[in-house]
């Protein structure tokens, strides 16, 4: 078994994978979630979008899934502090999430104009606001929010769903919808032909300078406005999980302190933006190669995040000594080591049949297909 | 100190979207076992009307998956939502049979159920097969993960409480996999599902064969129904019986509830089989015993006691003033002052210190807790007996009627007789609600039997929600209610639509309202 400190930073990165992985493989169904007023404008046209993400979305969504279900398991502190604090942006995430499953599967089983267009209502929804809370969650996260912990480590929140709607965090919530946004057209170029697929090439370049502009403000903003947190002295990074006993200071920049002292981490906002601009330049020539440049672009802007705040995870704007990190935050070295063991048995696995399964349903969908198949298909 | 409407707030709410959630697993589990054996005759025959079965009652499966998807995120997000508490004493366990359950079984079968419905010209019949499988595989595998954490909840092994950081933690894998009552729970709840799905084809199948209707798509399905059920129906009472032994092993506080035995008797005790619960005399009046049964079927020896509830009482109150010595020495653990002999008197009581924690619903510094506060915390050690006495005797009545039911189906079935029987067909379909009405009082039995604690013996339910206000979780129940209440009658209203219409659902010409020949 690795020791303590090399466990916990592996659980660091895996969870960031794990993250990462949603927003790369349900981000784009998010998208097309989102796009589906703007892209398509009949019946069959949403139907095209629809089944493009249909026989997917749900293996997808799992990223997510797993992604709670590890930082349960990894991180139990963050998992309680931070879903029962947010209790009301994540119940909001969580009932747009509903209407994927039904949305997708119930929508075109009857043949009735307003029950469609309620479906179709539906769908925007599931996949809009879990883009946009998701955002303004992470842009929360990045100021630290108000909670503290007694003496038995149970967590207290002063706060409510209206504090979180400030404006740095809604501008991150903002880039949260237009790069999943760009990942959906993306998508949808790859998957459509004809007139849907104009009008997602229009969306994709539209939701590629978004992203590139808004990203651009988010970090300037945090370089100028937004106070980073910052450890005092050193910590042991082998000691059992506590969050006490450290002490962490507030200063304005202080997130950029990691990409001074390691300029490699510059990569990840980098990818965002190469990313983004890679899509713009790709367009409807190649539109596998400018999928996979919206997919380096949307795990670029996520990854910046994460690196920014490292070893943070949850910071505290009340109580900034009690923040969560990585370090401390974390289950014992034993489920660290087991789970880790999981993980590498089963990942890998994950990834060969989702790729199969992918490879398997490849090609357009039309709306002759749609047509023909009216019964079979969502 | 936590409110207490607080801590019921949260309860009924996790009980309400639980027990929403456990109305479609079930089916999921049963009909993804039935899938498979129908596919597997279609492939074995090549015959069509197989590969017909497959996909209608595969649309019905998706009607209800759907909603097992929904109500199944809820399931993980809540235990941070609302019992973060709970999330941080024991995350360091119970995470791992969830997470892994997101690795091993959640993605296969999400990832597999858009090629079962999708991949039909896209994948040789073998290879859809495979892909079925893995899908019902992938269910299989999720219950049996989801129960090794319940399992945990009801019988902590593998673990022990950490004072510096202030949780429970895993001490070993195996044992905890291993658990027997996990095991059993999941073979016992994994009968129960497939049970479930059995019913559901055989009903449906039922109603065609009343209305005269895809007579050899009905009759097909019900013997494949009638058959698989026949066996699982078997194998979910006999199950439920070894679950009922551990019980009796591990949770005594259940077990009296369960059978109302107030008094300790003499072994073999009898077994109360009606009678009127009196949960604040703490009797059973009018009672219909029958001598010796339950110290037979409980501990499975003539000798074995099954402890009453005035003794258990009794026993926890002592339990509780043994937890305080370790719940005293906290402190001093937590911050390494504690001396050689302290540490010593700490482990020595440190197995009930859940005990103590059972005082923190009537005072926040139990240490000084009034006699009066031990009598009551030990009286709520025992869950109330009227509610479990009776959902208990339901569910066994329920499982008895379904083995009866899907014995005469196959026997009959096999004779060819089952067809000219239109009672027994109206019976069947009668009988559709009555697993699943099994299976929710299954829940109850088990999770409500388990109060007042959340891990047994380890962490009262009411330590473990979140430091939430009562009016957030008034907000968000109510939300949860209003918005699952619609989705089920959304629901409700496609899988009527799309059973009755039957086979015709699938376009294929071949049935009833579609003009074509009458069988396949």
């Amino acid at each position: 078994m690795p020791d303590y400190e090399t466990l916990r930073l592996i659980w660091w990165i895996l969870i960031a994978v794990l993250l990462v992985g949603y927003a790369v493989m349900d981000g784009f169904d998010l998208g097309v979630g989102t796009l589906l007023p703007f892209v398509a404008r009949t019946d069959a046209e949403r139907r095209v979008l629809i089944n493009a993400i249909g026989p997917t979305w749900d293996g997808n969504q799992v990223w997510l899934i797993l992604g709670a279900g590890a930082v349960f398991a990894a991180w139990p502190a963050v998992y309680a502090a931070a879903f029962s604090g947010m209790y009301a942006a994540l119940l909001l995430v969580l009932f747009a999430l509903f209407l994927r499953p039904v949305g997708f599967d119930y929508r075109s089983k009857i043949d009735h104009p307003l029950w469609r267009r309620i479906w179709d209502y539906a769908l925007f929804l599931g996949g809009i606001v879990p883009a946009l809370v998701m955002g303004i969650a992470f842009g929360n996260f990045l100021q630290g929010v108000p909670f503290h912990f007694d003496e038995t480590l149970r967590s207290f929140y002063e706060g409510g769903l209206m504090d979180l709607l400030n404006p740095f965090a809604l501008l991150a919530g903002l880039v949260s919808v237009a790069m999943l946004s760009m990942h959906g057209a993306n998508f949808l170029l790859v998957k459509t032909e004809g007139v849907v697929q104009q009008r997602a090439l229009r969306a994709s370049r539209i939701s590629a300078v978004l992203t590139i502009v808004l990203f651009v403000c988010a970090g300037a903003w945090i370089i100028n406005g937004i106070e980073g947190f910052r450890l005092l002295g050193s910590i042991d990074m082998q000691a059992a999980s506590s969050p006490f006993g450290k002490t962490v200071v507030r200063e304005v920049g202080g997130w950029m302190h990691n990409f001074y002292e390691h300029p490699w981490m510059w990569a990840a906002p980098a990818a965002g933006i190469g990313g983004s601009l890679l899509v713009l330049l790709f367009g409807m020539r190649r539109p596998g190669m400018s999928w996979i440049a919206s997919a380096f672009a949307v795990a670029g802007i996520a990854t910046t995040a994460g690196l920014a705040m490292f070893p943070f995870v949850l910071p505290s704007s009340t109580h900034p000594s009690q923040s969560l990190l990585m370090w401390d935050a974390t289950s014992s070295p034993l489920t660290l080591w087991l789970m880790l063991l999981a993980a590498i048995i089963f990942i890998p696995l994950i990834l060969m049949y989702t790729a199969w399964v992918f490879r398997v349903l490849r090609g357009k969908v039309t709306v002759e297909q749609i047509q023909q198949n009216d019964h079979a298909v969502y | 100190m936590i409110p207490d409407t607080l801590v019921d707030i949260s309860r009924l709410q996790f009980a309400f979207t639980a027990l929403v959630h456990f109305l479609f697993v079930p089916l999921t589990l049963g009909l993804s076992l039935l899938l498979v054996v129908m596919e597997s005759l279609y492939v074995k025959t090549g015959r069509q009307i197989y590969k017909d079965m497959t996909r209608f009652w595969g649309k019905l499966f998706a009607i209800n998956f759907a909603m097992g998807v929904v109500t199944g995120l809820t399931m993980e997000f809540q235990f941070g939502t609302n019992w973060a508490y709970y999330s941080h004493y024991v995350g360091d366990i119970f995470g791992v049979p969830l997470a892994i359950e997101g690795m091993m079984a959640f993605f296969l079968e999400s990832t597999f159920i858009g090629l079962f419905f999708f991949g039909w010209d896209r994948l040789s019949r073998r290879k859809h097969l495979m892909v079925t499988v893995l899908v019902a595989l992938g269910s299989n595998l999720s219950a049996l993960w989801i129960l090794i954490a319940n399992g945990w909840m009801q019988h902590p092994v593998a673990s022990f409480f950490n004072p510096e950081t202030m949780r429970m933690e895993l001490s070993a894998f195996w044992p905890l996999i291993l658990n027997h009552v996990a095991q059993i729970k999941f073979l016992h709840t994994l009968s129960a599902g497939y049970l479930t799905g059995a019913v559901f084809v055989l009903g449906i199948s039922s109603w065609y064969l009343l209305k005269g209707r895809d007579i050899e798509f009905a009759r097909r399905s019900f013997v494949v129904a009638a058959a698989c059920g026949t066996v699982v129906a078997l194998g979910t009472v006999m199950l439920g019986d070894e679950s009922g032994y551990y019980v009796a092993e591990h949770q005594p506080s259940k077990m009296a509830a369960i059978e109302a035995e107030w008094h300790t008797e003499k072994a073999p005790a009898a077994f109360t089989l009606v009678g009127m619960i009196d949960d604040e005399k703490k009797q059973t009046d009018y009672a219909i015993k029958i001598p010796y049964a339950l110290g037979l079927i409980a501990t499975r020896s003539t000798d074995g006691v099954v402890p009453g509830v005035h003794n258990l009482v009794a026993e926890n109150a002592q339990r509780i003033r043994d937890g305080l010595i370790a719940y005293a020495l906290l402190p001093a653990m937590r911050d390494r002052t504690a001396t050689d002999i302290e540490r010593a008197r700490f482990e020595a009581h440190v197995d009930n210190l859940g005990y103590a924690l059972l005082l923190k619903k009537y005072t926040d510094d139990p240490q000084h807790a009034s006699d009066s506060m031990i009598a009551h915390a030990a009286e709520d050690t025992v869950p109330k007996v009227a509610p479990l006495f009776w959902t208990f005797r339901v569910m066994v009545l329920i499982g008895f009627l379904l083995v009866l039911l899907l014995m005469y189906a196959l026997v009959t079935a096999r004779r060819g007789s089952a067809w000219n029987k239109r009672w027994f067909l109206r019976l069947a379909v009668w009988a559709i609600p009555l697993p699943f009405i099994g299976v929710e009082l299954g829940w109850f039995v088990a999770e409500y039997g388990r109060q007042p604690w959340a891990i047994y013996e380890v962490l009262p339910t009411g330590l473990a929600v979140s430091s939430l206000h009562v009016g957030d979780v008034q907000a968000s129940l109510t939300a949860f209610v209003l918005m699952y209440a619609a989705l089920f009658a959304v629901e409700l209203f496609l899988m009527f639509k799309y059973a009755r219409l039957g086979p015709s659902a699938l376009h294929t010409g071949r049935y009833h309202f579609e003009g074509g020949r009458r069988d396949a």
